[in-house]
């Protein structure tokens, strides 16, 4: 191991000026599917360097993931990986399976997507970082603890003899993504590669453990691979970026370049599809949530002259103040929650746990109301409630002139109910029979509620595909035959068959790829324009609300701590749970995110 | 977890009065008078049968039989058998046999149902894999007693690697045999959930996670994979451990041993309410502890599990 390239800690490495730490040559990876070999990578060409970032970008397909998993040999047994990957001037690929292994941990940690599941969920955090330690240095149990217990601290957990003793399972999703750094760290990896590092994460956490990083490349001087759709994390982290299309590499260049200069049509249209949450763009209606935190903190900023950013507070106030004149809301509310609790009811001996508490809510006809929260805060579980699956502990929930606060469980006035509310569920892959044709599924609300038989059933099954923009021979095909993006036009198709008066949309587009979901997110927008339904719009993504709602009801354990119209929340938001949520939204320019890192620290630490 | 403990041992106690109640009423509902049964071909002396049936209480109604077994289960005088020997003695003698044969039958199928079904597992789709699983198949799938007579005539009699019958000491070198063709059946299931399970936590994130730290194969599959492969295999064998007491009738038929399967089947076919209630409660107990054993053996497998609330 002496041969490699020992990078000294004392010199303060600017990005791109260090050593090069990996270099890959036409690096190619094909997977073996029904004997034939289908490329996942072709012939890729990049290096990193000491203290760098490179963000790998593509969508889901494009071959990020599989050709950095073929740097360690992570493939399954079916795949082909040519071409060169060297770590600091030595070859890595076609070595001995004992040569790879020394490097993995050691001098290449990964850190994966899901902390969840990344961890052994049989031993404690602590053993598991021990065990790398011990693997790669001759080290004492004692001392692989104590260094153990150092990495921990650095990954700032906060109790970092507890987290070495517990379990993954007691940990929260962001503790168990700091334990899973700090073992890829515990060796001094010369190269870290995140795969998706915070994709699983609450946007607040996500913005916690993206600092982390950053805090850590200054101080660890690693070259780091960051393998992500997300253009705000790239544009928060990266110093480089390759942006990757069905295998090939596409375009690279510093993030300055990608994000202002986009050369490549698949570059730009990425950038384009991306929600970008309050980017204060030229666009008629585009929130500058920026300006609208400063002015609701009086936080001033170092990243924006003193003056420039009073003019864009003051143009912040007045996109406001016009917001303000726009029509008020007619006619009865279709979805009315009067302090509404909902709880999951008791089952055996796991008591009934309150969900929602106090819930006030409004949706008035042709309404968008986007309903945001964290994980955990009771965002679906007012979702659900409102379709009748959870029943309503206290208070009234009115759905459709009903009150169906007190009634029964799969009773006749639910039933009645529902056949006035479409629902749309978030995983378009399971909400969907994978054994009915999907003209089946489309056709079933109606065939049950008794609207339409025989030839008039098909006919209307033909009008909602086409409404989705569906070719109508797709109605015999099974889910399986379609895309993700296809199979969630399907779920909107059928959640739309009964001409509802109220969709609730749990989190539609949650799973999609942004450039899918743009498109989706403009179909459910023009759906609900041309027909006038009203929609409770469930979601953790605050960009997709900005693009759609109304009206957004913020959530945090199980409370709405802030309501008002789109241009309340976004260009005026009181709460310090609203501000700090809108804050830890990354923008996908680097520029931009700069300013909103500077104004989520002052945030924080005003609050503190 | 102490509490948990003592809620399960509490538990017994339902369990114990329902198995018996349930037991002696079947018993009670068999066809046919157990008195007359035992003078056999001969006629019957009406004197001695009366006698015989108020010494067994079996001219007194249900309740009364019922109530006066249990009372003479809780002075700890279980009465005598047919032939007078004491009830406690009997099972004191069948039961250390069959414990012996099912404790063997079982570490047979734990060793190598867990081994053969790690490595099909590991080599899913490779030839051993395919003919382990074939093999499982066709041994769930011939009876039991086939298969006893098969074993036993061709490597007890032919091939003479083992005793083909069971001497009265029934030493664990006499129970070989038997415990294999006891623990057959069981051994394939075991392969094929050990085989599931480790192909399902094959492609678990944390096992690339280990894989990507630099552990070797072996160590992935030592400390990370099996472990949690075993989880679902050791309440397989807990609750297999019960059936395999009770179950060991066929067997013990086949190659004659003195344990509970031979002599529950003697006291059925004779009627002999108290004797085969006593066994049956046994083994209902053993049933219930082996389970309380499986759930604690699955706290410690796996942190997740916690019983105290």
């Amino acid at each position: 191991m002496t041969d490699f390239i020992t990078v000294d800690p004392a010199q303060p490495s600017a990005p791109g000026k260090g050593d090069v730490v990996l270099e890959v040559r036409d690096l190619s990876v094909d997977f073996g599917v029904d004997k034939k070999w289908v490329p996942a990578a072709i012939r890729l060409n990049y290096e990193v360097r000491a203290g760098e970032v490179l963000a790998i970008v593509g969508e889901s397909g494009s071959g990020k993931s599989a050709s950095s998993m073929a740097l360690l040999g992570l493939l399954p047994s079916n795949s082909r990986v040519s071409g060169s990957v060297k770590l600091a001037g030595k070859e890595l690929l076609g070595g001995s399976e004992a040569n790879i292994r020394a490097v993995r941990g050691k001098d290449v940690a990964v850190i994966f997507q899901e902390p969840m599941t990344a961890l052994n969920p049989v031993y404690t955090v602590g053993a598991q970082i021990v065990e790398t330690i011990r693997l790669h240095n001759e080290v004492s149990p004692d001392q692989a603890r104590e260094r153990a217990l150092r990495m921990l601290e650095l990954v700032e957990l906060p109790d970092p003899e507890k987290a070495f003793r517990s379990y993954p399972h007691q940990l929260s999703g962001g503790q168990r993504q700091r334990a899973m750094i700090a073992q890829s760290l515990s060796c001094d990896p010369k190269l870290l590669i995140a795969d998706e590092p915070t994709t699983a994460l609450d946007v607040t956490v996500q913005a916690e453990i993206l600092d982390l990083m950053r805090n850590l490349r200054n101080k660890l001087d690693s070259a780091i691979v960051l393998i992500t759709h997300d253009m705000g994390v790239v544009a928060d982290l990266a110093d480089r970026i390759a942006v990757m299309r069905r295998g090939v590499i596409v375009e690279t260049g510093t993030a300055a370049e990608i994000f202002h200069n986009p050369k490549h049509e698949y570059t730009k249209a990425l950038l384009d599809a991306v929600p970008h949450l309050g980017q204060g763009g030229e666009a008629d209606g585009d929130v500058d949530v920026t300006a609208a935190l400063a002015a609701a903190t009086q936080a001033d900023l170092e990243a924006i002259p003193h003056e420039e950013l009073l003019r864009r507070e003051r143009a912040n106030a007045a996109a406001l103040a016009a917001a303000a004149e726009t029509a008020k809301p007619q006619g009865d509310p279709v979805l009315e929650l009067t302090d509404v609790a909902i709880e999951y009811p008791k089952q055996g001996r796991v008591p009934a746990f309150r969900a929602v508490e106090g819930a006030n809510l409004a949706i008035y006809p042709g309404q968008v109301v986007g309903l945001v929260g964290e994980s955990g805060s009771g965002k679906t579980t007012i979702g659900r409630a409102a379709v009748g699956l959870l029943p309503v502990a206290a208070g009234t929930m009115k759905v459709v002139g009903q009150d169906i606060s007190a009634a029964k469980r799969n009773g006749r006035q639910l039933h009645e109910m529902r056949r006035h509310v479409g629902m749309v569920f978030q995983d378009p892959s399971s909400s969907l029979n994978p054994r009915l044709p999907i003209g089946e599924s489309i056709g079933e609300p109606m065939f049950l509620a008794g609207v339409a038989k025989g030839a008039e059933l098909q006919t209307r099954i033909e009008a909602l595909l086409d409404q989705v923009e569906l070719p109508r021979n797709y109605r015999n095909r099974y889910p399986h035959e379609l895309s993700g993006g296809q199979k969630q036009r399907v779920g909107i198709a059928r959640a739309l068959s009964l001409k509802p008066k109220l969709m609730v949309a749990d989190e539609p587009t949650s799973a999609l790829d942004v450039s899918v979901q743009a498109k989706v997110l403009e179909l459910f927008q023009n759906l609900q324009k041309e027909l006038g339904f009203a929609c409770l719009f469930v979601t953790h993504d605050l960009a997709v609300v900005d693009v759609l709602a109304d009206r957004i009801c913020v959530m945090q354990r199980g409370r709405i701590v802030e309501q008002g119209s789109r241009d309340q929340i976004l260009r005026n938001p009181q709460e310090p749970y609203t501000q700090r949520l809108l804050a830890a939204v990354p923008l996908p320019d680097p520029e931009k995110q700069r300013e909103r890192r500077e104004l989520r620290a002052q945030l924080l630490s005003g609050a503190s | 977890m102490a509490t948990y403990i003592l809620k399960r041992f509490l538990q017994l106690i339902p369990v114990f009065l329902g198995a018996t109640l349930l037991v002696y009423f079947l018993v009670f509902s068999l066809p046919g008078d157990p008195i007359v049964a035992l003078f056999g071909d001969k006629p019957v002396n009406e004197a001695v049968a009366a006698k015989l049936r108020a010494q067994y209480h079996l001219d007194q109604p249900f309740w009364i039989q019922y109530l006066l077994y249990l009372k003479s289960i809780f002075t700890f005088d279980l009465g005598q058998d047919f032939s007078g020997r004491p009830i406690a003695a009997v099972l004191g003698e069948v039961f250390p046999v069959t414990a012996r044969l099912a404790i063997m039958a079982l570490i047979f199928e734990a060793v190598f149902g867990i081994i053969f079904g790690l490595i099909a597992g590991l080599r899913k789709g490779k030839l051993f894999d395919a003919t382990v699983l074939v093999a499982s198949l066709i041994v769930i799938g011939i009876p039991i007693f086939v298969l006893g007579f098969l074993l036993q005539f061709t490597i007890g009699v032919q091939l003479g690697w083992a005793k083909p019958t069971v001497s009265s000491a029934a030493t664990v070198q006499d129970l070989i045999l038997p415990a294999i063709v006891l623990g057959l059946g069981s051994f394939a299931y075991v392969l094929r959930l050990t085989r599931t399970s480790v192909i399902e936590n094959m492609n678990a994130d944390y096992v690339r996670t280990a894989t990507a730290k630099g552990l070797s194969r072996f160590r992935v599959v030592r400390v990370h994979i099996l472990r949690n492969s075993l989880i679902p295999v050791i309440t397989f064998l807990g609750a297999d451990l019960g059936s395999l007491m009770g179950g060991a009738i066929v067997t013990e038929g086949i190659f004659n041993v003195p344990g509970v399967g031979n002599r529950l089947y003697r006291a059925v076919l004779s009627g002999e309410g108290p004797t085969v209630v006593s066994i049956v409660t046994v083994l209902v107990l053993i049933y219930c502890l082996s389970n309380l054993l499986v759930d604690l053996l699955y706290a410690w497998l796996d942190p997740r599990i916690r019983y105290d609330s």
